[in-house]
């Protein structure tokens, strides 16, 4: 067999094409996006698709699953909150087919609003959740989450995190498995309609399922123990037993990869046979509840931190503490790297984004943002995000916060991926209540945060093919906003004009304002430019921009030629036109 | 910890300069030399002009794809100032390779934040086994100024004790066909320097 390094995400796909499956659905979101990707080069034998967001893409593997075939859905873990409302009742009508939701945790928030633990919706729905802890195990526990979701008819949860996700590890790749089961929905409507009647005696199945699960978890491979050293054990669960393995290496484990339903009498075993137990679980203490609720003493979140990810460095030093020694300082950072100047993400040289957040400072208003690249403008010098709370919500803030009587007006910023995957239904609300927000659709034509992944906007889909393009204008218009206008937003003083117009009015307005995403169309929107330095006085208003390329801080500005990909947005806001076309244009 | 005979490597740079690209092909070479690998990239968010790293293990057994404090045996950079910001990766006896590319940040231009003036001043005094280089100059001199994180792998692959078999066939595997040759090059001029280089 061909072993192959494959990033988490990579084998988690690698599974379910083994598996057999045959339709998978997600939305993108960091750091779930690649498990898709990488699945859809097997479209010829894999329906992939993108769908406007997770409720959606969940409840098409639901339908796909009850027709009898093997499902996978993806989503990051605030996208789960979005497939709860399904999820929570499939778990009662059961599946046909096998259907694995893979979810992808971000401890440490390297790329999201906030740092649920996804592990508490397993009980909290009722269903199994299975934990791998790097590539080969996300490629074979994703294979058994569809066997053991298709024996028991139930769906099944995949709990990934940002570092098995984005970790690569050889995976030694297998035949796909076909599935034996024909195609086809039989009709059988106290299985699959929940009216109260048969929703009661679902409730009951759920509950003897569950059972079943938790003897099966018991037996199972997945929770394994280690016999090394009895003096101390450690309970691990996905991604903490690697560190827990360098920090602990005499340790005795009992490795967690089937977490819930809880493998109590593995648990009792282990805490029986070792002297000190301590439970290393990433986020909630859910393991180490679990084991004070069976009656058994044991040492966690005292010492393991619940918030942040963990990682060796981290357990050496409760290694440290357990053994007396005291927390331990870090290892001192020398002078020389003290006053380093952070880089954050920034927006990009040329993004279109910029020039509405640079035109949204031309006013008094309260600027309600979204999830997307352009969350970005919160910082200096742009400083343009007021708010960021959820998919969507920064339409339906802003018609809050002005139907509170907020004293300046409001302006709602979202992406065009944005909007299709929870936008509408704020747009239709403003409408309906009459509200009077002012909305901006940032449409660079794709999902770009996540990299790039095509949408209903976009005129493609993930298999390839080629859709109906998608009108967010049009959109606007049947949700009865009146006025609906598209702007480029490279222009500055048209962007400003629209802008005044909208907010003097007491109507809603609906800006679509739309350029591609360089990054993903990979051309530069016009000749590179450079400061002519006789003409620049080093007013330092080109740098309000934010751009990357733009290089200042000591003497004039000066354009990184390699970046700047002459969106021509310095050129307007320099009040001595010093921007001109790069001698020799673009070549560097 | 106890001696397992992991090799750990960092990366560091700035989101565009293929950080990721080159992580893969050492990571590439490791398998082939029939070693157990982790390694671990940063997506999303970061990689819109921020601070990235990636991090390389490999030896007979490796469990986590994070280097931990201290115990990188390559901390390579593709700007001056991140090989400063990832100091705490690198083993007291590790090596620093880093090129002399200075990007200055977002927070700089815009005055919130001083570009330190003694970037190299500063190099030279935290690092004590340290290759400097130029690898944007080194690239464009092979006249593939893309390929400078290449040269800079080229550089990292000395002290890695990886055979060039490994090497060659790890550049095949992830290089684009079209740009293989100019990143042959680019490997063999960063080795050469790395080879050249005496540390006291």
């Amino acid at each position: 067999m061909e072993k192959r390094l494959l990033s988490g995400n990579e084998a988690i796909a690698r599974g379910a094409y083994e598996a057999g499956v045959t339709v998978a659905a997600g939305y993108p979101g960091t750091p779930s996006t690649e498990i898709l990707e990488a699945l859809s080069r097997h479209r010829d034998q894999v329906y992939c698709e993108w769908a406007p967001n997770e409720k959606v893409a969940f409840e098409v593997a639901a339908g796909a699953c009850l027709t009898g075939a093997r499902c996978l859905v993806t989503m990051k873990h605030v996208g789960l909150n979005v497939a709860a409302d399904p999820l929570m009742t499939l778990a009662y009508t059961g599946v046909v087919g096998g259907l694995v939701a893979c979810v992808a945790d971000d401890p440490g928030m390297h790329s999201s609003q906030n740092e649920q633990d996804s592990r508490h919706f397993a009980r909290f729905g009722k269903v199994p959740l299975l934990e791998p802890a790097d590539s080969q195990e996300a490629a074979d526990y994703t294979k058994l989450a569809l066997e053991l979701s298709e024996r028991h008819r139930t769906p099944v949860l995949l709990r990934s995190t940002t570092r098995v996700s984005h970790s690569r590890g050889p995976v030694l790749l297998g035949e796909r498995h076909p599935s034996p089961l024909k195609i086809g929905f039989e009709k059988d409507p106290p299985r699959y309609v929940p009216v109260p009647i048969w929703g009661r005696q679902m409730r009951l199945r759920l509950e003897e399922r569950l059972k079943k699960l938790a003897a099966e978890a018991d037996g199972s491979p997945l929770n394994r123990i280690e016999w090394r050293d009895r003096s101390l054990g450690i309970i691990a669960g996905g991604i903490a037993y690697p560190y827990v393995r360098e920090a602990f290496p005499e340790a005795s484990v009992l490795k967690i990869g089937w977490t819930f339903p809880f493998p109590d009498g593995r648990i009792r075993e282990f805490a029986a046979g070792v002297k000190q137990l301590l439970i290393v679980e990433e986020l909630d203490p859910i393991l180490e509840e679990h084991v004070r609720s069976l009656g058994i003493d044991c040492i966690g979140k005292e010492l393991v931190p619940a918030i942040g990810e963990l990682s060796t460095t981290f357990l050496s030093d409760v290694r440290r503490q357990l053994e007396g020694k005291g927390k331990s300082a870090l290892t001192p950072f020398p002078e020389a790297c003290l006053d380093i100047p952070a880089r954050p993400p920034v927006l990009c040289a040329g993004c279109p984004h910029r020039g509405i957040f640079y035109a949204l400072g031309r006013f008094d208003v309260v600027v309600t943002g979204d999830i997307g690249c352009y969350s970005l403008a919160t910082f200096p010098p742009l400083s343009r995000i007021d708010t960021i709370l959820c998919m969507g919500g920064g339409i339906s803030m802003a018609h809050g916060m002005d139907r509170a009587g907020n004293p300046r007006k409001v302006v709602g910023v979202v992406g065009d991926s944005t909007f299709f995957h929870s936008g509408i239904t704020g747009l239709l609300d403003i409408a309906y209540n009459q509200g009077t927000s002012t909305i901006i659709v940032l449409d660079n034509r794709t999902t770009a945060m996540t990299g790039h992944q095509c949408h209903p906007g976009t005129g493609m889909t993930l298999m390839g093919t080629q859709s109906p393009v998608i009108s967010i204008e049009e959109i606007g218009r049947a949700c009865g906003i009146a006025n609906v206008v598209t702007v480029n937003p490279y222009r500055l003083e048209s962007v400003k004009e629209t802008l005044k117009t909208a907010l003097e009015s007491d109507q809603p307005w609906l800006i679509v304002a739309r350029a591609v995403c360089p990054l993903a169309a990979k051309a530069k929107v016009g000749p590179v430019l450079q400061v002519n330095q006789e003409r620049c006085i080093g007013c330092g208003a080109c740098l309000k921009l934010g751009c990357p390329a733009i290089e200042g801080g000591t003497g004039k500005p000066q354009v990184n030629p390699l970046l700047c990909i002459g969106c021509d947005l310095c050129r307007q806001v320099c009040p001595k036109q010093a921007y001109e076309e790069r001698k020799g244009g673009a070549d560097v | 910890m106890s001696d397992t005979g992991v090799v750990s490597v960092v990366l560091a740079g700035v989101g565009g300069q293929g950080i990721l690209l080159a992580s893969e092909i050492i990571a590439e070479a490791a398998l082939l030399s029939g070693l157990d690998v982790k390694t671990n990239e940063v997506h999303g968010m970061a990689q819109r002009g921020g601070s990235v790293i990636a991090q390389i293990r490999f030896g007979p057994e490796v469990f986590s794809p994070l280097v931990p404090e201290g115990s990188a045996r390559v901390l390579a950079a593709l700007e001056k100032i991140e090989a400063l910001r990832y100091y705490r990766h690198l083993a007291p006896d590790g090596v620093a390779v880093v090129s002399t590319q200075e990007i200055i940040p977002v927070s700089v231009s815009s005055g919130q934040a001083v570009y330190p003036a003694d970037a190299e001043f500063r190099l030279r005094k935290v690092f004590p086994r340290l290759v400097l280089l130029d690898a944007l100059e080194v690239a464009g001199g092979l006249s593939s100024p893309r390929s400078a994180n290449v040269v800079v792998i080229g550089a990292v692959s000395h002290f890695l004790g990886l055979g060039e078999e490994a090497w060659m066939e790890a550049l095949k595997r992830r290089v684009k066909p079209a740009f293989l040759e100019a990143n042959r090059r680019a490997f063999a001029a960063g080795r050469a320097l790395a080879q050249a280089c005496r540390f006291l």
